[in-house]
């Protein structure tokens, strides 16, 4: 028989308070708000400084490869991809999260998400800006990139080969930014009329008047805002999925052993999601701490961030081991050779990097304890991070490097530009971050009040702090 | 004489520009100097190779204006014509390049009265049709901006006309105090301007050097028949080759007939088997693998036809090779049976091998050791008598050449495979040993230097540059400012071959006529014309000499002319007798050879002597064993490796007499222990920007007594390492079906081989193939039992194509662009090492994985089965590059043509567009060539075109055969016949992608005895 007595501990398990110490709803509005509002701080600029040099750098290095050619990086024959793919893949997955946390969380009516989902759908744009410099500045006539979209033009008078993977890569791409920003802006429209609304200055109030387009926070806006945003997260969805499905297709669709293979697809969507939340975790750390909002992204966000990094880790180590059994059940002399060489060969140290810090650094978050410490899962999070890096440059550089005929065979070796270069996709990045919290509500504020509300409800037979059971006296 | 009035002239009337000249003011000297003469010093002193290697790709670059330098008579514009001259139309005329002691008959390719491409010629017997990598590659060297352009006195500018006056007064009296130094003399003019030149002074002499020669075989000669002969091999009909240390199919080729006889007795390894049934995949143009069924059906119920009875073997069949050499060379790469031996053994073992076929007498037992071999060759050379030849290589010394031409006696070989002609040139090292010696005694007042370079390749014991140097007069022609220009009193241009008259005898004694299909692009001049200058001869113009030389009336002249050959020429062999017991005297009077460290030099596959040093082409043609470009290295076997406790890269300082050479070393299997092989060619310190202060020179231990091995030499590790580049990393085949080889035994036994070692799996696929059935559908078939691996079609696909040189740093970094490699692999042990030669261009698959991956669709397939290559649609993702499974693409990582200027693009095939950055490009099997066929044939009303009309350019170079291209859709072709062939197999057959050049599998004859 079920003990149906009423407790306040099991109400707490079925509905956690997301937010911590009980803020009020202009509190929230405030701590958010605030960092568009006060004067800019010194350290702002600093970091404007750093990052925005970095950028520079980056476009100096950009700026020096279309001037000179792609022989600046360490691309090679048989090596025809280098860091400029591995980067690009390593940036569109790390978009992963972010689209996952606004929309297939949404789907699911997973309510932690409000508090990180602004954020991580930054990140997601701002990773799919820096991964979309790849694919343009890869090729070698960068200034004819244009060519692959198929837009009329008269150099061309021909269609693109739609059979070419990377074809489909520039749909599935651009559409995945196009969405991304979309559903970003959608969410962002009642936050910026919040900011327009405490605007002092005309100026603000027209820019963000301008961006809020006339939201009054009327019914019918919120309605149709709730149908916007719910159309915009069912269409982001199967994105989450097809866009690294795409990507993955580069190399699946060929006949290179060690990418002709069909486990692609999840493969790189669960790899991209594992990266994407590392990064989330890596930018929320210091963000919850910069921006003092650790009472808006608690450790219970943070936690089940990392529970979906070990679920995700852990199935990516699963493909790796898979890749190993069908390369020995396939019976394909070519296709053994390369995992075999993988492990052992001439890459050997990139591919153990990967696994040390892709399948087995996550195993910690078995433990709560672990979970749950803010240090160890910064640094956790960073280790994913190299390992995702790492696993994309050993699936493009060691199948390339060894191939069919061993005559062919060569190395890669990154040039300082490569290095540079990706160094420089970091100084985008942050530069980006920096603008948008200067900006921005870094955090939904309308999204977290509506989850406070229910917790107002619930503050009459409830202690509002998570994971306490001292009763808490109510105002 | 012609005298230029005006500046500097003051014979004549006076012509004066401006007031500044007629006043002559320093200033306006000096102006004038400025504006109209490039600094000498400044072409003597250019910038640093590499610096120059990123700017200009093919090492093509300042060429004087052609145009200008024309004799105004002669320009026509083009609206106006020149009789029978098409504009962008192809003209071909035969010449003959020489080369050290040799003659390469050629034809040449001009497009507008510019040489871009260099074929063999068909009518001349030793290259017939083929050429080498130093005559394809020679059209460079007219373009080459670090010609000599100038005649120089004394390091200051000068002209023709000051040195003809200086020239003139020279007290050279009776000649006692006269010396003319010049390469082996092999053109008759010059020949003959010689006996003038020596009848105006009696008592002046003519000396001839090369530093490649073949004095030893001469000598051996000398030794056995009392004469001194040049063997004339043919291989067509030895069933038996046995070569001592000479690499008679790459550096020490006597003509490329020899390799095209040995190539063709390789082939005929298919006449000991039933001819082939193509297994019905293998026919990759007729779509679907079913299709073909019926047919194969059909041939089995129908009655035999007469060629395919399985019949009893038909022809000679296949030869066998067996190699004793130090050095792994090409010829040992392609040896049934091979043994290593450090040469100075050869001699020893050579001896041995007389006594074993009873050409010496039983009792002379010299080395005693690899019993089992020598017992095995020897009892093979008895069985074919007639029909077996044994090969001496240049290196070795008289009693070995001697031994050979015993042996080929005694086994009746003489006359049947061998054959002794008398020689025209005769360079021989004793000359320039006694010219410095004069030298040395202060007894030359003027020493004239015709197109050598003595100061860079003199033996190293007569220091050469020093005496040079101690002559009052020296004066040097030749076509680069090079070691010995910089020590001349007088320096002057030469002209290029393409630029001037000339002729050459063969080494078979064909004549050649040599005719210029430029005038001179510099203010140069040949070596007969500068020999009639100081002979003295009325007419000194190129042309008169040439043709009054020859004797030839209008008619054959012109005949001549068009052949290339003077016909009736050749050689007749001259009777010869060996003397067994002057031989046999030798051998027992011959020193044992000293035990411990010895060094061998060879010519280098690239430079050749040197003199190819600035030719970038050559360059980077990778080194055919090693695969080293840009370098020369020091070969060492792995076991000597080990001994001397050395890598690859390590650098080796190998001293000799107080003569000291630091060598990076590459460990070469299947070298010969307790020996170490030096390329000649490598280290020159003045030569244009490509060639200078690359690699070690090889000369600087090289001395007059040991031209060819040196023994007593003592090798230390030297701190410093040195990394070699190579274009191939990986030796061996991973176990994979990449080059397939069987015996003889094996062969007979499953003559389908190679085709069954192709993985058996289920081809499957998803859309139907085009249907191909129709209209010419091209293909090729490699036979990689000819391939001797020689650079050749590399050379000239690189020539034919505009393919650019990226360098030695490009290189290292796997950026590389030749469209065919030359695959090597080793098989066996690291001691009985083995190779095999791969020649891999695009395979132009009919499902080629490159085509469907590009986006903007750049690359696709032509209705006649070419994968084709749109330039201008290329965006470069290079994707294509990542999906080809034979990494045959190559991607334009940079501008290689930057900076190029307009008069150094002379060289480039204007049919062929020249490849921006950015873009990817690869073999296309030079559609150009089957387009102007095609257009040949249309303009011709449709005509079919038939097998032979198109010729790709590797495929028309290639000394052993070993290509062969056409129409697939015709059952009659030459190509169609091979893809029939038993031996055909189609390399990564698995994955469907049906390329439509296919490989025949390698087959070699080893002896069962020594299995």
């Amino acid at each position: 028989m079920a003990d149906l007595t009423f407790d306040p501990k099991d109400v707490a398990q079925l509905s956690p308070s997301l937010v911590d110490g009980r803020p009020s709803l202009h509190d929230v509005t405030e701590a958010v708000s605030i960092h568009t509002e006060i004067e800019t701080h010194r350290n702002w600029y600093i970091a404007l400084a750093i990052s925005g040099s970095v950028t520079l750098l980056l476009g100096s290095m950009l700026a020096y490869l279309v001037a000179t050619g792609i022989g600046v990086w360490g691309n090679n024959n048989p090596v025809g991809w280098g860091w400029d793919i591995t980067n690009f893949v390593f940036w569109i997955g790390i978009g992963h999260a972010g689209t996952l946390i606004s929309a297939i969380l949404f789907l699911f009516r997973q309510k932690w998400r409000t508090s990180i989902n602004r954020f991580a759908e930054a990140m997601t744009l701002f990773a799919v800006a820096c991964a979309g410099i790849y694919p343009l500045v890869h090729v070698g006539r960068p200034w004819r990139a244009y060519w692959l979209f198929p837009i009329p033009n008269a150099d061309l008078n021909m269609w693109q080969n739609f059979r070419s993977p990377l074809l489909w890569d520039v749909f599935a791409v651009s559409t995945y930014a196009t969405v991304s920003a979309l559903f970003w802006y959608v969410g962002l429209i009642p936050d910026l009329a919040t900011i327009r609304d405490r605007a002092t200055t005309k100026l603000r109030h027209t820019i963000y008047g301008i961006a809020s387009l006339g939201w009054r926070g009327s019914a019918t806006h919120w309605k149709n805002y709730e149908k916007a945003y719910m159309i915009l997260a069912g269409l982001s969805t199967p994105l989450v999925l097809s866009v690294h499905t795409i990507v993955s297709f580069d190399f699946a669709v060929s006949i290179i052993p060690g990418w002709h293979t069909t486990i692609f697809p999840p493969y790189f969507v669960a790899g991209a999601i594992f990266s994407g939340f590392a990064m989330v975790i890596t930018l929320m750390v210091i963000a919850r701490w910069v921006f003092k909002v650790e009472h808006l992204v608690t450790i219970t966000h943070l936690e089940n961030m990392n529970k979906v990094i070990l679920a995700t880790g852990t199935i990516v180590g699963y493909a790796y081991a898979t890749e190993f059994f069908i390369a020995w059940y396939s019976g394909n002399p070519y296709e053994m050779y390369t995992f075999v060489n993988r492990a052992m060969g001439p890459y050997a140290w990139a591919y153990w990097t990967m696994v040390s810090c892709n399948v087995i650094s996550p195993q910690f978050f078995w433990f709560k304890k672990l979970r749950t410490s803010i240090p160890f899962m910064f640094v956790l999070s960073i280790f994913v991070n190299i390992g995702m890096w790492f696993e994309r440059f050993v699936i493009i550089a060691t199948s390339l490097h060894r191939d069919f005929l061993p005559s062919s065979w060569g190395y890669f070796r990154p040039t300082i530009v490569d290095i540079l270069t990706f160094f420089g996709t970091f100084g985008l990045f942050i530069t980006l971050f920096v603008f948008f919290t200067r900006f921005l509500p870094i955090i939904a504020v309308s999204e977290v009040k509506g989850m406070m509300i229910q917790a107002e409800h619930e503050k009459h037979y409830l202690p509002a702090t998570t994971g306490s059971t001292e009763p808490v006296k109510v105002h | 004489m012609i005298q230029i009035e005006g500046i500097g002239n003051q014979t004549g009337k006076k012509f004066w520009r401006s007031l500044n000249e007629l006043s002559s003011t320093p200033k306006f000297r000096q102006w004038l100097g400025q504006e109209f003469s490039e600094d000498v010093t400044d072409l003597l002193d250019s910038g640093s190779r590499r610096r120059f290697m990123q700017i200009m790709a093919a090492s093509m670059g300042l060429a004087g204006l052609t145009a200008c330098r024309r004799p105004v008579e002669k320009i026509l514009p083009f609206s106006k014509g020149v009789e029978g001259l098409v504009h962008g139309a192809p003209q071909h005329y035969a010449s003959v390049m020489s080369l050290g002691g040799q003659a390469h008959g050629v034809v040449v390719e001009a497009i507008d009265g510019r040489p871009i491409k260099i074929e063999g010629n068909k009518n001349h017997r030793l290259s017939n049709g083929a050429a080498n990598v130093w005559a394809q590659s020679s059209v460079l060297n007219l373009y080459d901006p670090d010609r000599s352009q100038k005649v120089i006195e004394k390091g200051k500018e000068s002209t023709w006309e000051a040195f003809q006056v200086a020239f003139k007064g020279m007290s050279l009296a009776d000649g006692e105090e006269l010396r003319v130094l010049s390469g082996a003399v092999v053109s008759p003019t010059l020949a003959g301007l010689r006996a003038g030149l020596i009848a105006k002074y009696p008592k002046a002499k003519w000396v001839e050097y090369e530093p490649v020669n073949e004095d030893e075989s001469l000598a051996g000669t000398e030794l056995a028949f009392g004469d001194r002969l040049r063997p004339q091999f043919d291989l067509s009909k030895a069933d038996v080759v046995v070569s001592l240390d000479s690499d008679f199919l790459q550096l020490d080729n006597p003509g490329l007939n020899v390799i095209r006889e040995f190539a063709r007795r390789r082939k005929a390894v298919d006449s000991m088997v039933p001819a082939g049934h193509a297994t019905p995949h293998k026919t990759a143009a007729h779509g679907e693998e079913h299709k073909s069924e019926p047919k194969a059906e059909h041939k089995e119920s129908a009655p035999p036809a007469a060629g395919e009875t399985p019949a009893a073997p038909v022809g000679p069949g296949i030869n066998r090779l067996y190699v004793v050499e130090s050095n792994f060379t090409l010829t040992g790469a392609q040896a049934d049976h091979r043994l290593r031996l450090r040469a100075s053994d050869v001699s020893s073992f050579a001896a041995d091998l007389a006594r074993e076929i009873s050409a010496l007498p039983q009792g002379l037992k010299i080395l005693g050791q690899s019993d089992k071999f020598l017992s095995v060759v020897a009892k093979d050379l008895l069985a074919h008598k007639g029909r077996a030849i044994v090969i001496a290589g240049p290196r070795q010394p008289a009693r070995v050449h001697a031994l050979a031409a015993l042996m080929n006696q005694v086994l009746g070989n003489i006359g049947e495979t061998v054959s002794y002609t008398r020689p025209t040139a005769a360079a021989s090292g004793a000359g320039i040993v006694a010219l410095a010696k004069e030298m040395a005694a202060g007894q030359i007042k003027t020493l004239v230097v015709l197109g050598s370079n003595p100061v860079y390749s003199a033996p190293a014991d007569l220091d050469f540059g020093a005496k040079y140097k101690s002559v009052p007069t020296t004066i040097q022609l030749s076509s680069e400012l090079d070691e010995t220009a910089l020590a001349s009193t007088w320096h002057l241009p030469e002209s290029h071959y393409l630029e001037s008259w000339g002729d050459a005898v063969s080494s078979d004694g064909t004549v050649s006529l040599q005719q210029p299909l430029i005038e001179p692009i510099f203010k140069t001049r040949s070596a007969i014309e500068v020999a009639a200058l100081l002979a003295g001869t009325a007419s000194p113009k190129g042309y008169d000499l040439v043709k009054s030389q020859s004797k030839l009336a209008e008619p054959a002249w012109r005949q001549g002319l068009h052949d290339g050959i003077v016909a009736g020429t050749q050689a007749s062999a001259i009777k010869a007798v060996a003397n067994a017991k002057a031989v046999e005297a030798a051998i027992v009077a011959a020193p044992k050879p000293a035990p411990g460290l010895e060094v061998t030099f060879f010519p280098s596959a690239s430079s050749y002597d040197g003199r190819f040093a600035n030719n970038a082409w050559l360059q980077e043609a990778p080194e055919p064993m090693t695969k080293v470009v840009w370098d020369n290295a020091a070969l060492v076997s792995p076991k000597t490796a080990r001994e001397l406790k050395l890598e690859d890269g390590a650098v080796l300082s190998i001293e000799r007499r107080g003569r000291k050479v630091e060598a990076p070393v590459m460990i070469q299997p299947g070298h010969a222990d307790n020996s170490v092989t030096l390329t000649l060619g490598y280290g020159r310190s003045k030569v244009g920007r490509v060639g200078t202060g690359i690699g070690y020179n090889a000369y600087a231990l090289r001395t007059s007594d040991a031209m060819g091995i040196a023994t007593g030499v003592t090798v230390t590790k030297v701190a410093r390492t040195y990394t070699l580049v190579t274009t191939q990393e990986h030796h061996d085949q991973a176990g994979r079906p990449v080059v397939r080889e069987a015996s003889v035994a094996a062969y007979k036994e499953e003559p389908a081989f190679a085709s069954h070692e192709d993985a058996h799996v289920e081809l499957f696929q998803l859309f139907d193939s085009y249907d191909y059935s129709k209209g010419n559908q091209w293909g090729m078939v490699v036979d990689l039992q000819s391939c001797i691996g020689c650079n050749a079609c590399l050379v000239a696909c690189q020539s034919e194509n505009n393919i650019p040189v990226v360098g030695r740093d490009q290189v290292s970094r796997g950026r590389e662009m030749h469209w065919i490699r030359l695959d090597r692999y080793f098989t066996g042990g690291e001691e009985d090492a083995q190779v095999v030669y791969q020649p891999m261009a695009c395979q132009q698959c009919e499902n080629a994985p490159c085509e469907s991956v590009c986006p903007v669709a750049a690359t696709v397939h032509s209705p006649e089965g070419l994968n084709d290559m749109a330039y201008n649609r290329c965006v470069g993702t290079r994707y294509c590059a990542n999906n080809c499974p034979y990494k045959v693409r190559r991607f334009n990582y940079y501008n290689w043509h930057k900076d190029i200027e307009e008069v150094s693009k002379m060289v480039f095939n204007p049919d062929v567009t020249v490849r921006m950055r950015g873009v990817m490009e690869k073999c296309n099997y030079c559609v150009q060539r089957v387009q102007e066929v095609k257009i040949a044939h249309k303009v011709a009303g449709r005509t079919p075109i038939q097998d032979g009309d198109v010729l790709t350019a590797c495929q028309q170079t290639c000394p052993a055969e070993a290509i062969t291209f056409g129409n697939i859709n015709d059952p009659n072709s030459a190509v169609a016949k091979l893809k029939n062939n038993n031996r055909n197999y189609t390399l990564l057959h698995e994955l469907n992608i049906k390329p439509r050049t296919t490989y025949l599998a390698k087959v070699r004859n080893p002896n069962p005895e020594l299995a």
